[in-house]
């Protein structure tokens, strides 16, 4: 490269402090360079690092943390010992920022117009009215939100999540800046807005020759887009090259383990067999556990809720009919809003619905009340999404294991407690942890614990509610290993809800996909993956990431 | 990113990348974390004095403090009477310390009324929603309509004068606050997942009320706890200043301090060290409540 980079990190050191004494060194010497109009992506698990170097870039690293060492160098200009002020004139206006939640990114009480307005005006100075508005309006088309007239007067709670993050990407376009820091900017939304967001970035980086700087978990993601991947582990660079090569050839070990974790939608479904789990063969046999009865048969579901901005009625699920195979796999898939999670209510007999019926085992269970319905969920259990809030704080891991023994009534004193052993070590956990309370535990820890607790009642049927999406890619990876194996050994049906195609993929016998409250499709997993019926799957299935460098799936162990 | 932060041991490899996070146990004895804390420990003592002088007050004060010298009185604080003395001659200090068994008995009752009523009230209107919390809801917004001095005043004069009974009007003036708040803890607590999945779970609706709900909704109930235990002290003064609660010369912190005010010129410490000890009672007792809500 005969010009200089646009922006040169070079053995950038940040430490976070903990307490008077203590320091903990998040970021350990990292180093990449992004040249005008160039694509870079850091890529790691949650704590590699990526965040907090991007936040020192923007020196926005807070009051805990401090750069400790290395420098920035932006345009020429060293970035680490700038001042308050100083930093302003560089930040929004020379460096964009587009957040990772576009849900409380934009302020609810203030206009979209507004908010970027204010983006302007904060660095622009007095800006006539007119040309004020326009120039608003101009983003908000330039980032391809419909009617940016009408969308600039509304609130944030009026548009959708994919509309926010456009609005925040029109934020950190309004002073034509050369480079755009995006964290996880696709993270929270489902798998088409990703796709749109994604090309719109590209489209405007080759637009308009903006350099962007992309962080994300998703080497899939990474692979699609990028010039070059940075890949962090523990705060240090890893890998970092071109995207076929990363993809294609990882030279270090822990590139070829976060590849080996991202699902692949071509690939088959996970088996268990002689202590491995592996993909199945196609045309191979189904495993032995599963039946060809079904354990949950719901028919003709039918529910609505009241829309409060309305004042109509929102049709969640409409219509709906399922069966899940007895030692099988129903998946569901649909984006947000969907109606899955309604559903998944519904057969667990924690919502009723309007109209329908849930039979379970051959028995009618729509309209069981009190006793008897507190006997169907010691068959039923459900895994929540996000195993922060779906574990109470304040109870030890012991305790929230023993509470469907003793609601259940099973088992006495030192029979739970050999049994909480026993749940523990069939989720991979060790003993000792049933001392700890969640807040000493990982995210991928506690959702073991959620599924041990799941399976404490040894329920035939456990419904699991993007179980695995608020996860790292290779903790995704052990959990859906655990549940196929869990399923071998004990011989349990699960309904499997996601909105991700590639993860339901491995883990289904049959699936449904679901749009607005209907069920749009539905047939056996090999079938939808491989001659999707409907548009709308053929549409989900394309915007899956990974699709452009695909790589070679290993066995697991 | 904050998960960096988030402290643990795991040793799973799916967290390798924390392991050089320095490890803090959880089962730091409760001693270690108290003695840690300077101003925690002197709050228990602080706490702990007044409960000393409630119960033998002999002990700390050797004075009368119901019949003065004449002679000596309103004399400013010296060795031999630490808070001065008062328009009658009687020692402050001794005052002091005789009252605190009756001021501590009045807002124990009056904090433990409001706090038993007030948040058993919010518990049931959040937990059960629906007609029960309308019909509750509306009885405690009556309730706040109405200033609380006020209330407190119809109260007592229903149920007769003397310090309790003064104590318990306190608290029912009280109640509104503990209702309100609790019922909003429990409607934050109720919408986590963790309810359901106790539900989901199997559990009888009680054990999910008050194993879950109740434990994880408390946190802010006990701050309002220590802030009421303040204001009821004055509460309980301003009535014994109306002649409903402690009648003269039974000394009582409130009673202190508005009979002093009348002196306030000419004998500052008649109202300052009173004042200064529910002062630093109320203080503690905030710091003590936050430790607890931290725990």
């Amino acid at each position: 490269m005969t010009h200089p980079p646009l922006l040169s990190v070079s053995g950038l050191r940040v430490g976070y402090r903990i307490s008077r004494t203590e320091t903990f060194r998040a970021v350990h010497g990292v180093d990449f360079d992004i040249a005008a109009g160039e694509l870079v992506s850091l890529v790691g698990e949650s704590g590699s690092g990526k965040s907090t170097t991007a936040h020192a870039v923007l020196g926005l690293l807070g009051e805990r943390a401090r750069v400790e060492g290395g420098s920035i160098r932006f345009d020429g200009a060293e970035l680490t010992r700038l001042g308050d002020k100083q930093w302003r004139a560089i930040r929004g206006a020379r460096i964009g920022f587009v957040p990772q939640d576009p849900a409380v990114s934009l302020n609810p009480t203030r206009r979209i117009g507004e908010q970027i307005a204010q983006a302007i005006t904060l660095h622009k100075g007095r800006v006539p009215k007119d040309a004020l508005r326009q120039r608003v309006i101009d983003l908000l088309a330039k980032v391809g939100i419909d009617r940016p007239e009408l969308r600039s007067r509304q609130y944030p709670h009026q548009l959708s999540g994919g509309m926010r993050q456009r609005a925040l990407i029109a934020t950190a376009l309004a002073n034509d800046p050369e480079l755009i820091i995006a964290d996880e900017p696709t993270s929270a939304l489902d798998v088409t807005i990703q796709k749109q967001i994604l090309d719109h970035i590209d489209a405007l980086r080759r637009e308009l020759g903006i350099a962007i700087l992309l962080i994300t978990h998703d080497l899939g993601v990474a692979g699609d887009r990028s010039d070059r991947i940075v890949v962090l582990e523990s705060g240090r660079v890893v890998e970092s090259g071109a995207p076929e090569q990363i993809l294609a050839a990882p030279s270090a070990a822990y590139t070829r383990k976060l590849l080996a974790a991202v699902p692949q939608v071509s690939s088959g479904r996970l088996v268990w067999a002689d202590g491995v789990v592996r993909e199945r063969e196609p045309g191979a046999a189904l495993p032995r556990t599963r039946e060809d009865s079904a354990i949950l048969v719901a028919t003709g579901l039918r529910k609505a809720f009241r829309d409060s901005g309305s004042g109509g009625d929102v049709q969640a699920v409409d219509d709906v009919s399922i069966a899940v195979p007895r030692g099988g796999t129903l998946g569901m898939v649909g984006e947000s809003g969907s109606g899955k999670s309604t559903l998944a209510r519904i057969v667990t007999r924690l919502t009723d619905p309007d109209a329908g019926r849930v039979e379970f085992d051959g028995r009618d269970v729509t309209a069981l009340r009190g006793k008897r319905l507190r006997e169907l969920r010691r068959h039923v259990q459900l895994v929540y999404q996000n195993p922060f809030a779906s574990l109470d704080p304040r109870f030890t891991i012991g305790r929230t294991l023993t509470e469907p023994l003793r609601a259940f009534g099973i088992g006495d004193r030192p029979a739970r407690a050999r049994r909480v052993a026993e749940l523990l070590d069939l989720v991979g956990l060790p003993a000792s942890f049933a001392e700890r309370k969640p807040a000493e535990m990982s995210g991928g820890q506690r959702q073991r614990v959620a599924i041990a607790r799941a399976l404490a009642s040894e329920p035939s049927l456990v419904v699991l509610d993007e179980a695995v999406s608020a996860l790292d890619v290779s903790v995704q990876a052990q959990i859906l290993e655990l549940l196929v194996r869990v399923q071998a050994e004990l011989g349990v049906s699960y309904i499997f809800i996601s909105h991700d195609l590639a993860v339901i993929r491995q883990v289904s016998d049959d699936i449904v996909v679901m749009r607005r409250g209907r069920l749009v499709e539905a047939g056996t997993a090999d079938r939808v993956y491989t001659t999707p019926a409907v548009d709308y799957t053929r549409a989900l299935l394309a915007a899956v990431p990974g699709g452009r460098h695909p790589h070679p799936r290993k066995v697991l162990s | 990113m904050t998960a960096l932060l988030v402290k643990s041991s795991d040793s799973a490899p799916e967290i390798a990348p924390q392991a050089d996070a320095p490890a803090r146990r959880a089962h730091d004895s409760l001693w270690r974390a108290v003695l840690r804390q300077p101003g925690l420990v002197l709050s228990f003592a602080v706490i702990a004095l007044v409960i000393a002088w409630a119960f033998v007050p002999e002990v700390f004060a050797s004075q009368d403090p119901i019949n003065g010298v004449p002679a000596e009185r309103l004399s400013a604080p010296s060795a031999e009477h630490w808070f001065g003395t008062d328009n009658l001659g009687r020692d402050t200090y001794a005052r002091v310390v005789h009252g605190s068994a009756l001021t501590l008995q009045a807002t124990l009752v009056a904090v433990l009324v409001g706090i038993v009523v007030g948040a058993g009230v919010g518990l049931i209107a959040g937990f059960v929603r629906g007609l029960v919390e309308d019909w509750l809801m509306r009885v405690i917004e009556v309730m706040l309509a109405v200033p609380g001095l006020l209330l407190s005043l119809a109260v007592v004069t229903a149920l007769g004068f003397g310090t309790i009974n003064v104590a318990i009007a306190v608290g029912i003036a009280n109640i509104a606050s503990f209702a309100r708040v609790m019922r909003s803890e429990t409607l934050k607590i109720g919408a986590l997942p963790y309810i359901e999945a106790s539900k989901a779970s199997g559990s009888h609706w009680s054990y999910t009320l008050f194993a879950h709900v109740l434990p994880n909704a408390r946190g802010p109930v006990l701050a309002l706890t220590a802030l009421e235990f303040g204001t009821a002290i004055l509460s309980v003064s301003a009535l014994s200043f109306l002649g409903f609660g402690a009648q003269p010369p039974t000394p009582e912190w409130g009673a202190l301090v508005s009979g002093g005010r009348d002196y306030l010129a000419t004998a500052w410490w008649m109202t300052t060290f009173p004042g200064l000890v529910i002062a630093a009672v109320v203080l503690s007792a905030n710091r003590i409540a936050r430790f607890l809500e931290d725990r």
